[in-house]
């Protein structure tokens, strides 16, 4: 109940600051924050939950953002839809490589998933319709009901799809698939001999974990009005998404939501402050330290330093 | 002809991967990213007019040291706790590659690089072909490598040990031996094999600091085409992708070209994950 509670405000106070006359920029920024949001939560529902480390983010990200871009140009969906389409194909997507991978240790997954990403960009790089390698120049709406501008709009679109996003990471930690995948990770074959499905489990977080990752990336050609795919199958996107949960706490729903919390405004303040080239040093950074002083991130500083101190 | 050279070249590459990950199961994401450090290294000693080889024999020992504090490093803080096969082992090496890249862009900047020496540029012709000398050096490296390492791990007394390590560590601790020593020893044969591979990176092509991420498709793809850990197979598996790449650079273009080895990868997971040559 409480957490319902929480996630109304939430959405309230988006739609509130979206109203409001805030500076533009908030918005902008905000939009990468809450997108972090996406990203970290749905790379964690595989990665977190049941260990299997995906490299391949950005290939979920660019099918979502390209998916959205074709349905722009063939009939000039909203947004929502164009969504809702980069979720479902993204989600197509991890179970395609779920099937081809996932029968194989964790390492080969994570290799695999990488390789997705490589094909994907040599396939738009090849395709006219989708702008090939010098990428697309699109033109968003300039009027927007309610909101005044996309961009605002945009920010609350991203804030209900995190909500959405934390939402089903927490429904499937405390379902029974959420328990498969902790067995699975903790010990496949014991998982295995107890007669946990676990291959259909993976295949589930797979589906899943695929289409959240769509939906961060779908608003991305409308967001920027721009899209090519050299930065689009960036594998800053796998970093960031593998050190935000990292950083949090991959365990428990609420570890990627601080991880991105944390992770993504330190970002657009080192961006904005520094260099972009400094912010990834920072992620990179932060990573090793928390993979190798806290694996637990901070939720498992946190919880530490509760049972320490009764 | 050209795709045989460049064969010989990408099993140089994964030599070291082929013993760090196949022999020890070390999911090494960073070693592409030393590769390119090696490169990077052969571009500095350059300045000083040195031969990218000789400088690149010249950082073995650097880092053939750096791969045995990198593995001790790792052993301390993932294999020894037990926590190495998740997801921790792998996001370290994956932020340790990251580090490494955005160092070399504040250090160098993103612009390439390439290295000077009298047989770069020029080309051999035999007929109407031109074979350039570069990839020539490099594949005469590239076999050599491959040679002494596959005697290394036949012959040896050590190169056994380490052999032996990949196939059964409880039964070579039951003999008395240490394992993570043997292990350190050959992390640090892999890391420095890399030394002189990133300079025969840099004699192929320019380098630049990002480069590392295609290496990771091109280095994975060989070693678990060959079938981790296998000399041997790892000459013949590069070869395999040396020629694919270069028979679709010709018919479709340099932009599929770099998908080859990912593609080649997939399938072979796909299909038959244990290798061309796996147990």
């Amino acid at each position: 109940m409480k957490y319902w509670t929480f996630a109304a405000l939430a959405i309230v106070l988006a739609v509130g600051l979206a109203l409001s006359g805030a500076n533009e920029y908030l918005f902008f920024a905000g939009f990468v924050v809450l997108q972090a949001i996406v990203l970290a939560t749905g790379w964690n529902i595989l990665g977190g939950y049941a260990g299997y480390v995906n490299f391949g983010v950005p290939g979920f990200v660019g099918v979502g953002a390209y998916t959205a871009l074709t349905m722009h140009l063939l009939i000039k969906a909203p947004i929502l839809v164009q969504i809702v389409a980069g979720a479902m194909l993204a989600g197509l997507l991890g179970l395609l490589v779920g099937m081809l991978t996932l029968r194989l240790r964790g390492i080969f997954f994570s290799i695999a998933t990488i390789a997705v990403v490589y094909i994907l960009d040599a396939v738009v790089m090849n395709s006219r319709f989708l702008g090939g390698a010098t990428g697309i120049q699109l033109t968003r709406p300039t009027d927007v009901w309610l909101f005044g501008t996309y961009t605002r709009m945009l920010f609350v679109v991203m804030a209900v799809m995190a909500v959405i996003a934390v939402s089903v990471a927490r429904y499937i930690q405390n379902s029974h698939i959420g328990q498969g995948l902790r067995a699975v990770r903790d010990s496949e074959e014991a998982a295995e001999c107890s007669g946990v499905p676990t291959l259909k489990l993976k295949l589930i977080a797979c589906v899943i974990s695929g289409a959240l990752l769509g939906v961060a990336g779908a608003p991305m050609p409308m967001y920027l009005s721009y899209i090519e795919p050299a930065s689009t199958f960036n594998l800053h996107y796998a970093v960031i998404a593998l050190a935000m949960p990292i950083i949090g706490g991959t365990s428990h729903w609420a570890g990627p939501l601080i991880g991105a919390l944390i992770l993504g405004s330190l970002q657009q303040i080192v961006t904005v402050t520094i260099s972009s080239e400094l912010n990834v040093l920072v992620v990179g950074v932060l990573l090793v330290v928390f993979v190798v002083a806290a694996p637990d991130g901070v939720i498992g500083l946190i919880r530490k330093w509760k049972t320490s101190s009764k | 002809m050209f795709g045989l050279l460049l064969g010989c070249f990408y099993a140089a590459v994964s030599l070291g991967l082929s013993v760090a990950f196949g022999l020890l199961d070390v999911p090494h994401v960073a070693h592409p990213a030393l590769l390119i450090v090696g490169s990077y290294g052969a571009y500095l000693l350059g300045g000083w007019g040195l031969d990218p080889l000789v400088s690149g024999f010249l950082l073995m020992p650097i880092f053939f040291l750096l791969g045995m504090l990198l593995y001790r490093f790792y052993y301390e803080t993932f294999e020894s706790r037990g926590s190495a096969a998740g997801v921790n082992g792998l996001a370290f090496f994956f932020g340790v590659a990251f580090i490494i890249e955005v160092l070399l862009v504040l250090g160098f900047g993103v612009d390439q690089r390439s290295a000077e020496a009298p047989y770069i540029g020029e080309s051999l012709r035999i007929a109407h072909y031109r074979i350039p000398y570069r990839l020539i050096v490099a594949a005469g490296v590239a076999l050599i490598l491959t040679l002494v390492l596959t005697l290394f791990f036949s012959r040896t007394f050590v190169g056994r040990a380490i052999k032996a390590v990949g196939q059964d560590e409880g039964a070579l601790r039951l003999m008395g031996a240490n394992p993570v020593k043997i292990k350190q020893l050959a992390f640090g044969i892999a890391t420095s094999v890399n030394a002189l591979a990133g300079a025969m990176l840099i004699i192929v092509s320019p380098v630049d600091p990002t480069m590392d991420r295609l290496y990771i498709g091109r280095a994975f793809c060989v070693v678990v085409l060959a079938g981790m850990g296998s000399m041997s197979g790892t000459l013949v598996a590069g070869l395999i992708l040396g020629v694919a790449e270069s028979i679709v650079l010709t018919l479709f273009g340099a932009s599929w070209a770099t998908a080859v080895a990912f593609g080649l990868l997939l399938l072979m997971l796909g299909v038959r994950p244990q290798g061309l040559f796996g147990r």
